[in-house]
């Protein structure tokens, strides 16, 4: 503990520098800044998904989740409370009897039948916190009604495709980085722009061709439609290629008196050597797969058995109301598996860096 | 030479584009020799060894290995094995993995895999280091590991490119004596390429002197150093280096020095009058008078008193440098003058115009 606060507390004048410098201010308000850009959103819609469904239509800004306290009333059903302040009541909560006024219809709980006249601004609801576990357990027990919203199916799918896609893409963009980094041939320069210059067109450009492509291979409206064309990325093979040229000749060299194929070299040698820039590439592959949302609607929304997550989301937004607490609740869900991926593919960046072990 | 030799190499030309970096070398090297490729940076010394070790291929001309012409054999199957400058050693795996991954893509039976791969350990005892990464070792013990590697193949021919270069100057010593050590024990053929004259002044065979793609001079070590055939080699080889003082060759024969003073020597070869030349003397070869008599007078301007030996550097009159050596200890002041004898015995004279040692009459020592 004592260790995180040091080093939260580091200054640019080292361990014994005490003082705060104009670099110290700057630097932690760029990070400050940085942590809240990332955090914000993130908090906003953990803290969002555990409020009820009440608080989210009422757009209800307030951190806690919190909820109008209901009670069984005699004769009028399960009806919210109210607070009034005023002698009559005696302390005790009030529910409306009639319609929203000025001057609104209220009665005492326990004198249902006894009607008083409220204004409307002295009524305060009563709240209460409560974490709505319903959010999560409806949609995910399929409970409350939610029976389109096949979680588990649509999990497995996610993971398949993100698994497969990310293990294709690896081993694509590996093989092209090393002959774009350490092979000699006319054109590796241009090879290596073209792809790169393919970085400048957005997706949604190409969504037509694709889906004419795709349509013609055959795989339309399987999950592979949806792995296939995204296996090969132009940041992928940049990513690597750079980093596999900081792998020194030599070492390939080495290798080839070794007697080992050019398979072997790429297998042996180059891809380990490789690791921190394959984590790195294998992280955002996840994170575009398990995200993707436009062209898995595309391919996949004839057959709702292959919907993945992030389609399946949009199941709980109708033509005319949004359960908008279920997306919350499942977008919070849905961001779990990836937050772990990156928990533990990002040991492999730092300690990557310290076996490149060539002096 | 009736034996097959282990390597021949006959116009090896080699060009990138239109920089031609080899102009036509041939060398032989026999069975079990240990040769040294020497020479400045850029002297194509290291290109050498790739073309012989299969990692480029000559522009033209021929390489032979054993009698065999391997021109477009690859690396692996040429039975060569080599150090590299930066050792190479493959950082993810360990040093034991690091020696059998050779052998198992030979797919080589494991157990002698393992026999290899322990003999070559107790050789260059590393065997407390087989289970760690390159990164946990020492300058000095990658460098063992990646010998060892190179040994585990038995190959045919050693190649070391500057294999000392990454090391302090104590371990440099150190290793130096222990692959001369290695070379008598194993026997192979070794090719080793440095550009420290020192290296391959103690370890060599035979050396090969290199410069801007050309061989200056191939020979055993004293006799580069004794008879130079040029003044490119003249200048390489020794430390400190030769001195050298500029002169003309005089009409009634001798020559007459820039500094003073003339020289009787005599040359087998017909040497036109008032040809420059170039001449060479050892700095352990001069007279040092510090009482100044001797036919030629120089300033102190810096010494070196090393205990067994001692380093004079003096200015001429005329401005040229001389260094002296002396095998014993002297008392010196800067700025004091010293006479000093050139010995007709030990000089060698080279022709300016193309830097060529001339043949002196008598064949003197």
């Amino acid at each position: 503990m004592a260790g995180v606060m040091r080093f939260l507390t580091r200054t640019a004048g080292g361990q014994d520098g005490r003082r705060i410098g104009v670099t110290d201010v700057l630097a932690y308000g760029y990070l400050i800044l940085g942590v809240l850009l990332i955090l914000v959103p993130v908090s906003w819609t953990f803290l969002s998904s555990v409020k009820p469904r009440e608080a989210i239509e009422a757009f209800d800004t307030r951190l806690l989740p919190l909820d109008q306290i209901e009670a069984e009333v005699d004769g009028r059903g399960l009806r919210p409370l109210y607070a009034w302040d005023d002698p009559r009541t005696e302390g005790q909560p009030v529910v409306k009897v009639g319609p929203t006024r000025a001057l609104t219809d209220v009665a005492r709980i326990d004198r249902p039948e006894e009607v008083l006249q409220a204004p409307r601004g002295e009524l305060v609801a009563l709240e209460e916190v409560r974490i709505a576990t319903e959010n999560y357990l409806d949609p995910i027990l399929q409970r409350g009604g939610q029976r389109n919203f096949a979680f588990f199916r649509y999990l497995g799918n996610t993971v398949f495709v993100t698994v497969v896609a990310t293990l294709i893409t690896l081993l694509i963009n590996s093989m092209a980085a090393f002959a774009l980094s350490k092979y000699e041939f006319r054109g590796r320069m241009t090879f290596t722009l073209l792809i790169v210059a393919t970085l400048l067109i957005p997706s949604t450009i190409i969504l037509v061709s694709l889906f004419f492509v795709v349509w013609s291979m055959g795989i339309f409206g399987s999950l592979w439609g949806v792995i296939i064309p995204a296996a090969a990325t132009p940041t992928g093979v940049f990513l690597l290629r750079q980093y596999m040229l900081t792998i020194p000749d030599e070492l390939l060299e080495a290798a080839r008196m070794d007697a080992a194929s050019e398979w072997k070299i790429y297998w042996r040698i180059v891809l380990p050597l490789s690791l921190p820039a394959l984590s790195v590439l294998a992280i955002l592959s996840v994170i575009w797969r398990w995200n993707d949302f436009l062209w898995p609607l595309i391919v996949l929304i004839s057959d709702p058995t292959r919907h993945t997550l992030q389609i399946g989301l949009t199941a709980f937004s109708g033509e005319f109301s949004s359960s908008t607490h279920y997306i919350l609740a499942m977008t919070v869900v849905s961001l779990i598996p990836v937050t772990l991926v990156f928990v533990y593919l990002q040991r492999f960046i730092t300690t990557g860096i310290a076996t490149t072990g060539l002096k | 030479m009736t034996q097959v030799p282990a390597l021949r190499l006959s116009k090896i030309v080699k060009s990138y584009g239109q920089l031609t970096v080899m102009h036509g070398v041939d060398l032989e090297i026999s069975e079990g020799e240990f040769v040294v490729f020497v020479g400045p940076s850029g002297c194509g010394k290291s290109t050498l060894l790739r073309l012989i070790a299969g990692l480029d291929d000559p522009s033209s001309g021929e390489i032979e290995v054993a009698g065999k012409r391997v021109n477009g054999i690859p690396a692996s199957e040429r039975g060569l094995s080599m150090v590299f400058q930066s050792y190479a050693l493959y950082p993810h795996m360990t040093v034991r993995a690091n020696l059998s991954f050779g052998l198992e893509n030979m797919r080589m039976d494991r157990a002698e895999i393992a026999r290899r791969v322990n003999h070559a350990a107790t050789l260059l005892q590393i065997d407390p280091l087989m289970d760690r990464r390159p990164g946990q070792l020492s300058g000095g013990q990658r460098q063992r590991v990646a010998i060892g590697r190179a040994i585990v193949r038995e190959p045919k021919i050693f190649l070391f490119d500057e294999p000392l270069s990454n090391l302090d100057a104590e371990l440099r010593v150190q290793m130096r004596v222990e692959i001369s050590a290695l070379h008598a024990e194993l026997g192979n053929t070794m090719i080793y390429v440095t550009h420290d004259q020192v290296e391959a002044m103690t370890m060599a065979d035979r050396i090969v002197v290199l410069r801007a793609g050309r061989i200056e001079q191939v020979g055993r070590p004293l006799d580069l150093y004794n008879h130079p055939a040029n003044r490119f080699v003249a200048g390489f080889i020794g430390a400190p280096q030769m001195n050298f003082l500029g002169g003309v060759i005089a009409a009634g024969g001798g020559l007459t020095l820039d500094c003073g003073g003339t020289k009787q020597v005599r040359f087998d070869e017909a040497v036109p009058a008032g040809a420059r030349v170039t001449v060479g003397i050892r700095p352990e070869t001069i007279e040092v008078s510090l009482d100044g008599q001797g036919e030629l007078t120089g300033t102190v301007t810096g010494f070196e008193q090393l205990g067994s030996v001692t380093y004079i550097y003096t200015a001429l009159p005329n401005g040229e440098k001389l260094t002296m050596q002396l095998a014993a200890q002297v008392p010196l002041t800067r700025g004091q003058s010293i006479g000093i004898t050139l010995p007709l015995a030990h000089t060698h004279v080279f022709l300016d115009a193309d830097g060529r040692a001339l043949p002196m009459a008598g064949g003197h020592r």
